[in-house]
């Protein structure tokens, strides 16, 4: 069962260059020690700054050019699923020839905030948030309507793990 | 905990990110008219109630170098779902891990985890470890690589 990722090695997109971003310390400590814990204070870049024997000047023109290259997608609050709006995971199978006109189809959607392909007959995969359920089901009938193809609604059932962030270089 | 027509307005303020100035919840509570610290207030008790998961910096795996992800979705009999979802969630390799429904018979999978590596080997070996540690032999289970990214961005709620 695991070979069948194993026979998808050779895909030709792996073959494109991986970006390479070079990091200091003081990035890397950036990054991985506040993934959570943002001081709720008036200044929480001068706090951080603090903790890391840095300026506050310096942690906001890192965190700018970090962004500016998209290392960081925020600084801000990750949500839980289903406490606000509603969401789901969705997927669709498009021969393989359509794939980039449909996901451009998908990606139009304000709705859609994660749109990408993986190696399987249902190889593209996308998140869609609304403000609430009946929104949400609309919006997946009509980009059944729009594409021709059966969406496969994934809406989460439960979740296991404890966000903790991700952690790096360890 | 119950979320007023005013925390909405602040989410809407925040899910894109906060401005990178010294003050950067000032500046939100100027935009939706209320002060600094009912503001700091407000996010404080969305985050004790679960509303918020983690208040911090969000990266992309991808651009540092984490570019094999995979996806591992397991057909797991539903007495073993708790026990399971609860040991794959507190793997410390694991990313995500998400009980969704079946959708048969396109779909029978009922459970996902999110693994990140810096490259397959690693990961498939990551999997490899999983089977082994939990005696997942007879679950049957699939792995999806991501390939080409579309659109990645932070949710919009509002």
């Amino acid at each position: 069962m695991a070979t069948q990722g194993r026979i998808a090695k050779q895909a030709p997109w792996r073959k494109k260059p991986v970006s390479n971003v070079q990091l200091n310390n003081l990035e890397k400590r950036l990054l991985n020690e506040f993934q959570r814990g943002l001081p709720l204070s008036s200044t929480p870049y001068a706090d951080i700054a603090a903790k890391l024997d840095t300026s506050e000047a310096l942690v906001i023109k890192i965190l700018a050019r970090l962004q500016d290259i998209g290392v960081v997608s925020r600084v801000g609050p990750v949500f839980m699923p289903k406490r606000i709006g509603s969401s789901t995971l969705a997927a669709m199978a498009v021969p393989e020839a359509l794939l980039e006109t449909v996901a451009e189809q998908i990606s139009a959607y304000p709705e859609v905030n994660h749109n990408y392909e993986r190696e399987d007959y249902f190889n593209l995969w996308f998140v869609v948030t609304t403000p609430d359920q009946q929104t949400l089901e609309t919006v997946l009938e009509d980009m059944e309507t729009t594409t021709g193809y059966p969406v496969l609604n994934l809406p989460l059932e439960k979740q296991f793990h404890i966000d903790l962030g991700f952690p790096l270089w360890c | 905990m119950v979320l007023s027509e005013q925390d909405y307005r602040l989410i809407a303020e925040i899910q894109g990110g906060l401005p990178l100035v010294s003050q950067p919840f000032a500046e939100i509570a100027q935009r939706v008219g209320h002060s600094e610290n009912e503001v700091i207030e407000r996010i404080n008790a969305m985050q004790k109630h679960g509303v918020i998961k983690r208040m911090g910096v969000v990266v992309r795996h991808h651009e540092l170098g984490y570019t094999a992800n995979a996806m591992v979705v397991w057909d797991v009999p539903e007495m073993r779902l708790e026990e399971l979802g609860d040991k794959m969630g507190k793997t410390d390799f694991v990313t995500l891990c998400y009980q969704r429904p079946r959708r048969l018979p396109d779909w029978p999978f009922n459970l996902f985890c999110m693994i990140h590596g810096q490259q397959r080997e690693q990961v498939l070996n990551y999997i490899d470890r999983l089977v082994e540690t939990h005696n997942l032999q007879s679950i049957p289970h699939k792995v999806l690589f991501s390939g080409r990214r579309f659109k990645q961005r932070g949710a919009r709620y509002q």
